[in-house]
């Protein structure tokens, strides 16, 4: 998509773009994917733990306790967006925030905030998927046509 | 202990592949997830996502892209058992605890909190 | 009078009798703060939507310049304001409360130049003889509009910038005491193709770099004639970038006057500011107080601030759109 956006552009707005792109700060990304992995690793260890518990105490089987589990995170990033720490820990961990499910309950928590003043029905009611939808979405659709494609495997005896 | 060994190892990974996409990519976090949900589905859709539940345990649960995983299993087991229209009953059966869980603590949120700005 | 193709030159020369910054908790913590008339420790000002809180903030800075100027509201005939919300609707609601003739701008963030240059236009036209200007931005309200909700957590990248949370405004007046408005240069849209929100520098560059080029040209005068030359919000990347390309053009600006509000505003060491401050505030605010105040302590004689806008919408840029920009300049002189 970008190499047919760069044909649409002038021979002085292409120049333009290399000439920005040389003085920019480039982003660390190694620094960065370091953060992520340790963050994302701490997060899911940290989900696991809980599983470990759930199962240990409260008897949920092997398969049951990720249910648990997440609840916990998602309630725990919901108090730190509410708080106002989730997004300082986000700009620091990156990908370690977004990827893991505290990612998705943040989308949720801060837009069913934000838009509070908007009004309950409108504001929070209408607001709340607004970053989430995507994940939903094509997350929803994807599994449609994934499931229609393996059923239709099966039956012609590929799978 | 190696469980969360591995945890951390294989969450932190797919971490990493998700900071690449954001980054090096320069994906917006929207595009990022909507993609690992995708390919999450799509691994499922192909039975490579379940072996690495078994071996990492949380550390594929955790992130967003067993979501994906998640819907597609959902809809293959209620497929099995109630036939073709089990394909659109079955798809949030395992992950409705997730989705209702983000909603109403997400609105208890807005209840209680205001943005810190 | 109009001079070549795009510039104001004022004859009566407009003099700003009174201005006035408000400003909140981030801009207190930076090295400006001083020039600051109001500082706001709560981000919403008290207020229930930060919506609402800059509009007090534009009426608090309306209000100061006013009384500074030992005036009456009513001795104003008009007000010229504007900011980044939609349908600018903290200045609409602030001239509600102030009751003065309304004209609404919208220019981005060179809103406050081509506040500056209208306002004089009426002066020097003597179609008022006192006529106010102010512009905002709040740091909140613009995230939660252009961007993401202000908790949500994303990561910026280091060509980021920082919305100012601040008012900045002028009382102009055909007579009285203070620096003069002497020249304005009303900018072309620039466009160069970028599309990425979190690179306004790089955006906005071209358009002061073309602005300034035309009033050199139009007023055949040559930068050392200045002693400072101020862009608005060009932050640490694009002033890296338009210090290039002024080079590259041929147009010598020496580095020691060059300038940008959005560096001066905070310190290189607080946290997420990034490339430096932006919004209509970030240059309304060091103009209006910062600049102002050393101009009437005679540390600057001659001042020439280049306001840059970057015209998109959350849904432009949605949409796949590039962002335009636009450049106003105007000088100021003692």
């Amino acid at each position: 998509m970008s190499i047919k956006k760069k044909k649409k552009l002038t021979p002085t707005q292409q120049e333009y773009q290399q000439f920005a792109q040389e003085r920019e700060p480039k982003r660390p990304i190694l620094k960065n994917c370091v953060k992520a992995f340790v963050v994302g690793g701490i997060i899911c260890t940290f989900g696991q733990v809980l599983q470990m518990f759930f199962i240990k105490y409260f008897h949920f089987s092997q398969e049951n306790a990720g249910n648990p589990a997440t609840a916990v995170l998602i309630i725990l990033t919901v108090l730190l967006t509410g708080l106002g720490v989730f997004d300082h820990i986000a700009q620091f961990a990156g990908a370690g925030t977004v990827i893991p499910i505290t990612g998705f309950a943040n989308t949720i928590a801060s837009a069913s905030i934000e838009h509070r003043t908007e009004g309950y029905v409108l504001g929070v009611g209408g607001n709340m998927f607004k970053l989430a939808g995507p994940v939903i979405v094509y997350g929803v659709f994807s599994a449609f046509v994934v499931t229609l494609v393996v059923i239709s495997f099966r039956a012609l005896g590929v799978m | 202990m190696e469980k969360l060994l591995w945890a951390f190892i294989i969450g932190g990974l797919i971490c990493v592949i998700g900071q690449l996409m954001l980054d090096g990519l320069k994906l917006t976090p929207a595009h990022t997830t909507s993609t690992l949900v995708v390919v999450g589905a799509i691994l499922g859709g192909v039975g490579l996502y379940e072996p690495l539940v078994k071996f990492a345990g949380a550390g594929a649960t955790v992130p967003i892209s067993s979501f994906g995983n998640s819907l597609v299993k959902g809809a293959l087991k209620e497929f099995e058992s109630t036939g073709p229209i089990g394909v659109l009953t079955g798809i949030f059966q395992i992950t409705s605890g997730g989705i209702s869980a983000a909603i109403i603590f997400g609105f208890i949120g807005a209840l209680v909190f205001k943005p810190k700005g | 009078m109009l001079k070549g193709h795009q510039t104001w030159v004022f004859e009566t020369k407009p003099t700003i009798i009174a201005s006035a910054a408000i400003g909140g908790p981030y801009e207190a913590k930076g090295p400006l703060a001083s020039d600051f008339d109001l500082l706001h420790g709560d981000i919403r000002l008290g207020q229930d939507s930060y919506e609402k809180a800059e509009q007090k903030l534009q009426e608090q800075a309306c209000e100061t310049a006013i009384k500074k100027a030992k005036m009456k509201k009513e001795d104003v005939q008009f007000l010229l304001s504007g900011d980044l919300i939609n349908q600018i609707v903290p200045s609409s609601f602030s001239a509600r409360t102030l009751s003065i003739p309304f004209l609404g701008l919208y220019g981005a963030c060179s809103t406050s130049m081509e506040g500056l240059s209208l306002a004089s236009l009426l002066i020097e036209s003597k179609f008022a003889k006192n006529a106010l200007v102010c512009v905002s931005s709040h740091n909140a309200a613009s995230e939660k509009q252009y961007r993401y909700p202000t908790e949500y957590g994303s990561q910026k990248p280091p060509t980021a910038q920082w919305t100012v949370t601040g008012s900045g405004a002028a009382l102009l007046s055909d007579q009285g005491e203070g620096p003069k408005v002497t020249a304005s240069t009303i900018g072309r849209v620039i466009d160069m193709g970028l599309t990425d929100p979190f690179n306004m520098g790089a955006a906005m560059a071209p358009a002061a770099v073309d602005t300034l080029e035309a009033h050199f040209r139009d007023l055949d005068r040559d930068p050392s004639y200045y002693d400072l030359i101020a862009t608005g919000d060009l932050g640490r990347v694009g002033h890296r970038i338009a210090g290039d390309l002024l080079k590259k053009h041929g147009l010598n600006i020496p580095e020691e006057i060059l300038t940008d509000c959005g560096i001066l505003i905070y310190n290189e060491d607080q946290p997420v500011v990034m490339a430096g401050g932006s919004g209509c505030g970030c240059c309304a605010v060091t103009t209006f107080g910062h600049f102002l105040n050393r101009m009437r302590k005679k540390e600057l004689r001659k001042i020439l601030v280049v306001a840059t806008g970057a015209l998109l919408s959350p849904m432009s840029f949605q949409q796949k759109e590039s962002i335009p920009s636009v450049a106003h300049a105007v000088s100021i002189e003692i």
